[in-house]
């Protein structure tokens, strides 16, 4: 299901007790750490008098490490976990894993009362937010110290991790959205190859519906809808945002275009009305739909239905390839900086883990380093067409507070237009509008 | 929503009126010896709860109010004074936040209004069976009541699957018996008040039906009689003993319904995520957005106060309504 899905198994004890003895054991650490202040850390005084080897030779140390992996990918970061503690037995890593749409609620809150992680993961577009928030602090001097450079990420990635000039996280891998589909019905409706444009797409989109597939492609109104427009309104030259005037963008032709597209599906008859949430997804999993776009992390979970499906790039809709995509960042927080082993352990860790990112591609991501990405154990995967697209994968700008925008504009306009409730211009005329105001507002109230 | 906790404490008042009822002459005893003493020793037994009353319900409120006057953001170093700025910005139409609150508080009503009566309705019937003696007596009430064990997040998403336009099993059945099978339960109105009334009503009947039985219980059955013998038929019992039987108990259960209902937020969060737009997200679905999601708790804490001025001005209402009545 989707990324942001049900939080059905939001706050089991368990994960409270782990939260708690975590949160206990970090706080204690805490207690004993050095003095240093966060500009002191941030500007790499902290951990720099001891030389980054890429070892650890401190005394024993506990990392309280979060993250929000609840999905496939969760079994191959425990893994990739208990690999790095069999490696270096004097770092104790405990692993805290909090669904993604409650983690950005509830990290910010721990970080706050002292309690959160030492070094965790985050996602690329939220990283503006929470430096602006000063829960995570700036890991230049780490990416300098463990020789990660610009030449081995694609520009894109490398660059949507910089905030005001300093870089808050290093990235760990990319994901993007895909096009699933169903290969049974694909060959029932004699269709060889997986459509890479608009005419190619509408085409296999007819042959299924007269091969018995009556609404092969359904249109969601909520996740992963917004995903799906974006992409859309990148093909088409455009942007959803302009950070340096703080205003939305979303409502321009190009816009207007991708979200007519979407609501043509349905009027044309390859959607039905009304798709709930998630509800594509579940048809699709159940052969009821022979098409779907949603983001690569799903692979394992299709793999496990036992479903005969494959993955391509989402389609040339628009005059340039492109693609929605997000990164899963490590960062670190003032926590672990204010302490000399700590710093040197979380350095590590994140130099051990971005390594290990070919492990991690097992997860269903696209590993972010390009030495990785172009291994053997890479080429073999599922993903591997999504990897070979990356140079076209299209990241948010780093804009403080822009998640929550977009969740109450955006989004929303897409629902509305896609349920037909409004006609796209209006919409999103009306959605960009309040999104531009609320721009405003964060950026008075972050002064950034 | 209110928890089954909240509810329990609430019910335990509702028993001490009902015995307050039975026997008005009660105070009476107290005049004479040591008033003063006894109060003393009332305040003594009263001090845990209000220890954690205070603690607990009146210092956070005083807090929240106080950040209501403030441009309180926890994770920024910098929450300035604002004075009725976070109050001015919910009454005036300019503001972002403006149009959000009131169609969110316009949800909330759409919700209390459908649902409540109900609520109030439908459990009273099904207590009136109960009530009566039949076989498997004890199964179905425990029938009835089972769904309330049920957390919303459960209930939410087993019927956002039963509900869905598309693969839902409701549809599927309503279509094999000539229904339409096409309703949008859960992205278009007023298909979808009528799924979150519909399946708040199956989820909370049996805690309502609970409470009236309890209320049915203690009418005693010399009052049935009495009217039997003065050949009242079935509706002039009900009409004139059961129903002023159970006022404290009606009164009791329609404020606390009233409440549950205006607290609404796991069904539509869970089923509607708000569609279609934002026509189903209540009032308190958007104030946990802006506070907990978006970290704005001071708009978050003036928006909580305006509710809650709004809910004691609704229980002063019912109070006044279910009023003992001097004939």
């Amino acid at each position: 299901m989707s990324e942001f899905g049900i939080p059905t198994n939001g706050f089991s004890r368990r994960r409270f007790l782990e939260l708690g003895f975590g949160a206990a054991a970090a706080s204690a650490l805490a207690a004993c750490g050095g003095g240093k202040s966060a500009d002191e850390a941030a500007t790499g005084t902290s951990g720099g008098d001891k030389k980054f080897t890429g070892g650890y030779d401190g005394p024993e140390v506990t990392l309280s490490y979060w993250n929000g992996f609840t999905g496939g990918d969760g079994p191959f970061m425990k893994q990739m976990v208990a690999d790095f503690m069999t490696e270096f037995p004097k770092v104790k890593v405990t692993s805290n894993t909090v669904e993604w749409a409650q983690y950005y609620q509830r990290m910010p809150a721990a970080v706050t009362a002292g309690k959160g992680p030492d070094v965790g993961v985050m996602h690329l577009d939220q990283l503006a937010t929470n430096a602006v928030r000063k829960t995570i602090v700036p890991v230049d001097s780490l990416g300098e110290a463990i020789g990660l450079s610009e030449d081995d990420f694609t520009p894109e990635v490398w660059q949507a991790g910089f905030f005001q000039d300093k870089r808050y996280g290093i990235p760990l891998d990319v994901h993007s959205l895909g096009m699933y589909y169903n290969t049974d019905q694909f060959e029932q409706a004699g269709i060889s190859e997986a459509p890479t444009d608009e005419a190619s797409l509408t085409a296999a989109l007819d042959k299924l519906k007269s091969s018995g597939n009556d609404q092969p492609f359904w249109m969601p109104n909520r996740w992963p809808a917004h995903l799906m427009f974006l992409s859309l309104l990148w093909q088409n030259g455009g942007e959803p945002y302009d950070g340096e005037s703080s205003t939305a963008t979303f409502d321009s032709d190009a816009g207007v275009q991708a979200l007519t597209w979407m609501v043509d599906v349905v009027n044309k008859g390859y959607s039905p009305k009304n798709v709930a949430q998630d509800s594509q997804y579940i048809a699709f999993k159940n052969s009821k739909v022979s098409v779907t776009w949603d983001g690569i992390w799903q692979i394992n979970d299709l793999k496990a239905a036992k479903l005969p499906y494959a993955l391509a790039p989402v389609p040339k809709i628009g005059s340039t390839a492109a693609v929605w995509a997000n990164s899963h960042n490590f960062y670190i927080t003032n926590q672990a900086s204010e302490d000399d082993n700590k710093f040197q352990a979380a350095q590590v860790f994140i130099d051990w883990m971005s390594k290990k990112s070919a492990d991690w591609a097992q997860a269903g991501m696209v590993p972010a380093r390009k030495s990785v990405r172009e291994s053997a154990g890479v080429a073999d995967t599922t993903q591997a067409p999504i990897a070979a697209q990356i140079a076209e994968m299209k990241f948010l700008p780093p804009i403080p507070g822009l998640g929550d925008v977009q969740a109450q504009t955006l989004e929303i306009a897409v629902a509305d237009a896609v349920l037909g409730k409004t006609a796209p211009a209006d919409a999103l005329k009306d959605a960009a509008g309040k999104a531009s105001k609320l721009m405003e507002a964060n950026k008075a109230k972050f002064g950034a | 929503m209110t928890t089954a906790a909240d509810r329990a404490a609430a019910g335990d008042a509702t028993r001490i009126d009902e015995v307050a009822l039975g026997e008005p002459a009660k105070p009476a005893r107290l005049e004479g010896t040591g008033v003063k003493a006894s109060t003393g020793v009332a305040y003594l037994f009263l001090a845990p709860y209000l220890l954690l009353f205070f603690a607990f319900v009146i210092a956070p409120a005083v807090y929240g109010f106080w950040i209501s006057l403030h441009d309180y953001d926890y994770t920024l170093p910098g929450r300035p004074f604002v004075g009725i700025d976070n109050y001015v910005k919910l009454v005036d139409p300019d503001s972002v936040i403006f149009d959000n609150f009131w169609s969110g508080m316009k949800a909330t009503g759409i919700f209390v209004l459908f649902s409540v009566p109900l609520l109030l309705v439908v459990p009273l019937i099904v207590a009136l069976v109960m009530n009566s003696k039949f076989p498997g007596r004890n199964f179905f009430r425990a029938l009835y009541f089972a769904p309330y064990v049920l957390g919303v997040a459960v209930v939410a998403v087993l019927w956002r699957f039963l509900l869905d336009t598309n693969i839902g099993l409701v549809n599927q059945y309503m279509g094999k018996i000539g229904l339409p099978d096409a309703t949008a339960w859960l992205t278009d109105t007023p298909a979808a008040w009528v799924a979150l009334v519909g399946v708040t009503v199956w989820w909370t009947l049996g805690f309502n039906a609970v409470i009236y039985l309890a209320g049915l219980q203690d009418i005693p059955a010399e009052l049935y009689e009495a009217a039997k013998v003065d050949g009242a038929n079935k509706w002039q019992s009900f009409r004139n003993v059961t129903l002023p039987g159970l006022r404290p108990v009606l009164a009791f259960v329609t404020m606390v319904t009233i409440i549950a209902s205006a607290n609404m937020f796991g069904q539509s969060y869970l089923m509607t995520r708000g569609a279609p737009g934002t026509e189903t997200r209540t009032a308190i679905y958007f104030i946990a957005d802006t506070g907990l999601r978006n970290f704005q708790m001071g708009d978050a804490a003036a928006m909580s106060y305006v509710l809650t001025v709004v809910l004691m001005l609704l229980s002063v209402g019912v109070f006044w309504l279910f009023r003992e009545r001097k004939a």
